[in-house]
Formats: C-alpha cells, sequence, structure tokens
C-alpha cells in the first residue's frame, strides 16, 4: 500500500507580509492515518484549510490521487473539493444545529440525491427514482449512525446532543460524503479520556475501511497511537516528518514542540 | 398592587424589595434629568412679541412619577413571573395538540368561505386580499424562512409579476393563462439577476442592497414612462376568464352565466379570483411542503444553519441560494399577475417598501419556515388592519401594540419550532432554541 492519496509540493500561503505556510511539502499514504502536529500557530489549521479549499494557497500544489489519477485540488472551487473525495470536520463544530442526527447526514449526501432529482421536478412529483435514492440515502445514514453510536439520537437535533456525540456525528457526516480522504481537525479536542480512547477506535475502523485519513491533533496520547506517519510543522515550516517513533526521537520536535528535553 | 406583589417577593429575598426600590429611584431620577430640559422649561412667544421661558414643573412631576411607577411594576412582574414557570410544558403540549386541528380547520373554511351564509362582497375582497398575503408570505418565507436570506426587496418581484402580465395583456392581447407562468418565468429571472450580486453579501449588507433593489425597480417603473406610463400606471388590465368564459356584469353570449344558464351577477367573479387565489396559494405552499422534503429544500435549511458547512460538504452555494431566489421571486410574480388582474389597474404607488414590509413581518409573526404560522399571521396583520378600521386614527397604535406584544410573548414567531423533514421513527418537533435564524 504505497500508493500516496494526498501530495502537496511546497505548499506555501501568505496572508499579506504573513506566511502562514511556507513551502511544505509531504505525502500522505492510501490507506493510512497520517497526523500533522506542531505548537499553536505553526500553520496546521491554514494547510488544512488549503486542502479542503477554504483557502486557495498563494503558490505550490496540492493533487489527490483519485484512482490513481491526480486531481489538482488547488484549482478546484470550494465545493468541488469535496465531490472531488475530500471530507473534513472543524475544530469548533459545525453541525446544523437546528436539524436532527439524521437530517445532518442526509445533507451530506445532498450530491447524489439532488443528481437523482432531476432537476427537483421529478422528486416534486414523487418519482420513483427518487424515492429509491432517498431509501439508499437513509439506509447509509443509518449505517454511520449505528458506527458511531448514535442511532438511539438519529431524530433528536444536532444541537441537543451533548459534546461527544456532536463530535461523532460531524465524523459521521464528513463520512457520507463518500470521501477518499477524510480530514480532521483536532477531533479528540475536549473529549475525555474514554470518549478519545472511542475516537481512536472510530478513526482505525474507518482506515480499515478503506478511506484514509488526515488529522491535526494535539492530544498526543492519540497521535501516538493511532498515526502510521506523522507530520510536524513549527512556523510554517515542516520540520519532521516520519513514523511516531522516529518523530517522537527527533531532536528538533523534541526543542520546537515538546519542550526543551521534556519528554511527556 | 405593585407595591404588594414588591412585597412579597421581599419576604422571599429579603433584599429584592429595596434593591428594586432603589431601581426605580434611579429610573425617576433618569427621568427627571431627562424631562427637566425637554419638558419642564419651554420657550414660548410672550404677549409682547418677545421670547419667553414658560416652566411646566407639574407635567415634569407627573412624567417622573409614571416612570417610578412603571419601573416598579415592570420589576414586580418579573419577580412574579420567575415564580411559576412549570406550567408551559403542559401548555405547550396541548397548543401541540390544538395546532394539529388549526390547518384542516383553516383550509376548510378558506375553502367554503363563498358558501358561508352572510358573506357578501366585502368579506370575499378582503378574502382575496389576506390569500394575497398568505401567498406573498408563503414565497417569501422560502427565502428568508428556508433559505435564511433576508429579503427586504421582495415586493421588486410582485412588481415584475404585476407589470409583466399588464403589459404583455394589454400590448399583445395575451390571456392570464398564457401571461401566467410568463410573469412567474420573468420574476425568477429578476430574482437570478439580483441573486448574483448579492449572494457573497450576508446580513444586514444582504438585507440593504435588497431594499435598494425593490426601490430601483419601483423607480424605474416610476420613471420609464414610455413603456410602464408612469405614475399613472396601467388601466384596462384585461379580466381572467374561465376556461374562456368571460365575467362581464351583463351576461351576454360568452359570458359564464350564459354558458351555466345561471343569472349573469357580479358575484361570480370575486368567487372565481377568490378560487383563483386560494389555488395559487396552495400551489405555493404544496412546493414549499414538498421542497422542504428533498434535497433542495434541505439545502436551503441546512444554508441558514451553516453555510460555511454546506461548502465542506459539497454543496454549490452559489445555486442553492440563486434557486431560493429565483422560486420565491416566481410565486411573488404569480401574485403579482393575479394583483394585476384583480385590479384592472396597476402603478408603482402599490409597490412601496411598506409592502415589503408587511410581507417580511407575515414571515417573521407567523415563524419563519413555518407555513401555518404565516398564514395566521396573515390573516392577523391583514384581516386585523381591515377589522380596526372604525378605529380610524388609533388603528396603527393598536396595531404597532399588537406586534410588540407577539414579539414579546413568543419571540420566534407564533410556530418558532421545526418539524423534521425526515425520521428513523418518530417526528419529534425541533425547539425554536435550536433553530437558526440565518445571518444571509
Amino acid at each position: 500500500m504505497a500508493e500516496p492519496i494526498l501530495e502537496a509540493g511546497a505548499l506555501t500561503m501568505r496572508f499579506g507580509g504573513l506566511t502562514a505556510v511556507d513551502a511544505v511539502s509531504f505525502t500522505a499514504m492510501r490507506g493510512d492515518i497520517t497526523a500533522i502536529i506542531g505548537p499553536n500557530g505553526a500553520g496546521k489549521t491554514t494547510m488544512f484549510n488549503c486542502i479542503t479549499g477554504f483557502y486557495r494557497p498563494t503558490g505550490g500544489a496540492l493533487r489527490l490521487f483519485r484512482d490513481g489519477t491526480p486531481v489538482d485540488l488547488h484549482r478546484l472551487p470550494g465545493h468541488r473539493i469535496a465531490r472531488a473525495g475530500v471530507a473534513r470536520t472543524f475544530q469548533n463544530i459545525r453541525l446544523f444545529p437546528g436539524m436532527t442526527a439524521l437530517e445532518n447526514l442526509l445533507v451530506a449526501q445532498h450530491v447524489t440525491l439532488m443528481a437523482a432529482t432531476g432537476f427537483g421536478i421529478g422528486a416534486l412529483l414523487g418519482a420513483p427514482g427518487y424515492r429509491r435514492a432517498e431509501k439508499a440515502a437513509i439506509a447509509k445514514a443509518r449505517h454511520w449512525l449505528e458506527a458511531t453510536g448514535l442511532v438511539d439520537r438519529a431524530d433528536d437535533p444536532a444541537a441537543a446532543l451533548p459534546y461527544g456525540q456532536q463530535r461523532r456525528l460531524e465524523i459521521a457526516r464528513a463520512m457520507c460524503t463518500d470521501p477518499l480522504l477524510l480530514c480532521l481537525d483536532e477531533p479528540a479536542a475536549g473529549l475525555n479520556p474514554r470518549e478519545s480512547e472511542e475516537l481512536s477506535a472510530l478513526l482505525r475502523s474507518i482506515r480499515d475501511g478503506g478511506c484514509s485519513l488526515l488529522l491535526i491533533e494535539h492530544d498526543m496520547g492519540v497521535v501516538m497511537r493511532i498515526s502510521d506517519r506523522v507530520v510536524v510543522l513549527d512556523h510554517g515550516r515542516k520540520i519532521a516528518d516520519g513514523t511516531p517513533a522516529e518523530v517522537r526521537a527527533d531532536a528538533r520536535v523534541i526543542a520546537a514542540y515538546l519542550g526543551e528535553g521534556d519528554e511527556e | 398592587m405593585s407595591s404588594a406583589t414588591a412585597a412579597a417577593s421581599a419576604a422571599q429575598r429579603p433584599s429584592a424589595g429595596a434593591a428594586a426600590l432603589k431601581d426605580a429611584v434611579l429610573t425617576a431620577l433618569i427621568a427627571l434629568g431627562l424631562f427637566a430640559p425637554i419638558v419642564g422649561l419651554r420657550t414660548d412667544v410672550s404677549p409682547t412679541g418677545g421670547l419667553m421661558l414658560r416652566q411646566r414643573w407639574g407635567d415634569v412631576a407627573i412624567l417622573v412619577g409614571l416612570a417610578f411607577a412603571g419601573r416598579l411594576a415592570l420589576l414586580a412582574w418579573r419577580a412574579m413571573r420567575d415564580g411559576p414557570k412549570p406550567a408551559s410544558a403542559g401548555r405547550a403540549a396541548a397548543l401541540r395538540k390544538a395546532g394539529a386541528f388549526v390547518t384542516p380547520v383553516m383550509l376548510v373554511l378558506a375553502v367554503a368561505l363563498p358558501f358561508v351564509p352572510g358573506t357578501g362582497r366585502y368579506e370575499l375582497d378582503l378574502g382575496i386580499l389576506v390569500l394575497t398575503y398568505v401567498m406573498l408570505g408563503w414565497g417569501l418565507n422560502i427565502v428568508v424562512g428556508l433559505a435564511g436570506l433576508l429579503d427586504l426587496g421582495y415586493v421588486a418581484f410582485y412588481a415584475v409579476g404585476a407589470y409583466a402580465y399588464a403589459l404583455l395583456a394589454t400590448t399583445f392581447g395575451l390571456s392570464f393563462w398564457i401571461c401566467l407562468p410568463l410573469a412567474g418565468i420573468l420574476a425568477a429571472f429578476w430574482g437570478v439577476l439580483l441573486g448574483f450580486p448579492v449572494l457573497r453579501l450576508r446580513g444586514d449588507y444582504l438585507a440593504i442592497v435588497t431594499l435598494a433593489f425593490g426601490e430601483i425597480i419601483r423607480i424605474v417603473l416610476t420613471n420609464w414612462v414610455s413603456l410602464t406610463n408612469g405614475p399613472n400606471g396601467i388601466t384596462s388590465i384585461p379580466r381572467p376568464t374561465f376556461f374562456g368564459l368571460t365575467f362581464s356584469a351583463g351576461g351576454g353570449p360568452g359570458s359564464f352565466a350564459d354558458f351555466f344558464g345561471i343569472e349573469p351577477s357580479p358575484t361570480h367573479r370575486v368567487v372565481f379570483l377568490y378560487y383563483l387565489i386560494l389555488a395559487l396559494a396552495l400551489l405555493t405552499n404544496w412546493v414549499s411542503i414538498r421542497l422542504r422534503r428533498q434535497p433542495l429544500g434541505r439545502a436551503w435549511e441546512a444554508l441558514r444553519e451553516d453555510e460555511i458547512a454546506c461548502r465542506a460538504l459539497g454543496i454549490n452555494v452559489t445555486t442553492t441560494k440563486l434557486t431560493a431566489f429565483a422560486l420565491g421571486a416566481m410565486f411573488a410574480g404569480f401574485a403579482g399577475s393575479f394583483f394585476a388582474t384583480r385590479q384592472g389597474f396597476i402603478s408603482p404607488e402599490s409597490f412601496t417598501f411598506i409592502e415589503s414590509a408587511i410581507i417580511l413581518a407575515i414571515v417573521v409573526l407567523g415563524g419563519m419556515g413555518s407555513q401555518i404560522g404565516i398564514a395566521i399571521a396573515a390573516l392577523v396583520m391583514i384581516g386585523g388592519f381591515e377589522v380596526f378600521r372604525d378605529l380610524d386614527e388609533y388603528r396603527m397604535l393598536v396595531f404597532g401594540g399588537a406586534m410588540v406584544l407577539i414579539m414579546v410573548a413568543r419571540p420566534r414567531g407564533l410556530v418558532g419550532s421545526r418539524t423534521p423533514t425526515v425520521a428513523l421513527g418518530e417526528r419529534k418537533t425541533i425547539g425554536a432554541e435550536h433553530v437558526a435564524e440565518g445571518r444571509g
């Protein structure tokens, strides 16, 4: 499984005079969990926003390998990136609070469902093709609700769910877009140890289901436990890249990130 | 009375009464500071022709006293309200149970209205007026209630529909039934045209631009005299026909009364117009209810809840917003051409900002996104306005007070809750506190 899924080549993002991401190159492999770590302000979220289409990179290239053929992510408009197969979650959860968990998951399947509606007319008149598509969409939503242990809360508004469940619902919602690459922005933030253990298991099962993962995380326990590879950023530059064990032993990482010689 | 409740609350919390008194004294002091120069001192022309200063300390004392008593009463009311709370849960359940009957009852009433004894020309005309606003409310609800885009210039599309029918019918002699879809399409086209430049704007900024758009349309209609006849408006707009049968007052060959062999009566046309607008309004309702349960409608609501998350899920925000604008505008266009054919005369005067404001008020009072709430709000606003006609100049006061009362009692509109569009088990109503209002 040495095939790449995402390749960043000299990715640069400038905001005026500030260079948030400075010529970062890395490759995420298919079927891997790749973690991006770094101290606050290292440019992790900026890079994430470039990959998921919220920022257009100032320079460099981002390629997603879809069945071996590269797709230039840095040229696509925002919503097209999700359609190309990159899904994301947000650091501060962004669910549709007034909609139920199930509705949240159906909105995620908008593109597939919309294609089945025949410009809305077929669905308006209740065409059988649309009904079949909707049934399939609900089945998929149910699958992910079960996978995230939320099936009992399917008909509750997202805003009424407790924090940990909202995190899981957001992951389920991202998975409903059938992504090739799932990008998670601090998924373990604010979770208690038991919840983050459950999260690790969930992420591993998603990886085993064939989806590659890219995550930003501060919780070193989670990072070291589940990542196959770790990319370390500091001040917008990549300072290390390797397996968790290699990164943990890297002197520059220890200096920049974990503190001067202070192993946790 | 207020002192009694203040004393009662003081018994529970020793300092509450004193605090309330202190608060009221402070209010009175502020009132004194304000009213002393504004009311207390008044410049007047003296009998000798010079300027003199008249002092009205009595009036100031009355006003300050009112402020003091008012503040005390307000605090007492708040203290009382804090006490019994759990009763509202039972009341909400009862309300929901009653709510299930409201829709069918109102629908039956609307359909049967022309045959209810005692319904005359006036009641039918009022019914038509109310239904027109119900339809406009439902149309705007797509834009404001579902997609969460604050549109203050909705009347522009109503105007486009009305002028489209008036001009097409008077210039080319096209019938109402051909013009109706054309007017809708034209209005939708203008909706898209407005939508494109304002897509990036959100919230207040969007509201201002749509407001300006509404004014542009009205001013163009006023000034493009060669096309629209300017402020004089367009007269003798053809009346609609019933499958080619006219509703002429005198009967005669080819008329509705002649064909069915009944006595010609001017009521026929009014009844026909009533059912026409009822059908158009129900069409609007049907389309919005159906669409809400489908990907497009769900995407609108998702857009209202969180636009950024929508983009991350691959939803094309641009086209989704445009469809909301276009569909909302289309229904306004239908309503506009109905308005033109009913009045037989239109002028830019009918499409002022106040119309947009009334329609928006209906949507907000009814509860954004709720079909039945909007229908009730339209009935209360338009119907109520007519019912209180006898109050003359106090009508606006009563009306404004009623609106404030509704918003105080139910800040999210009459029906602020939301019904899920799909459910695995039982559909549970989502409380207004969870539903987003939309940021444009």
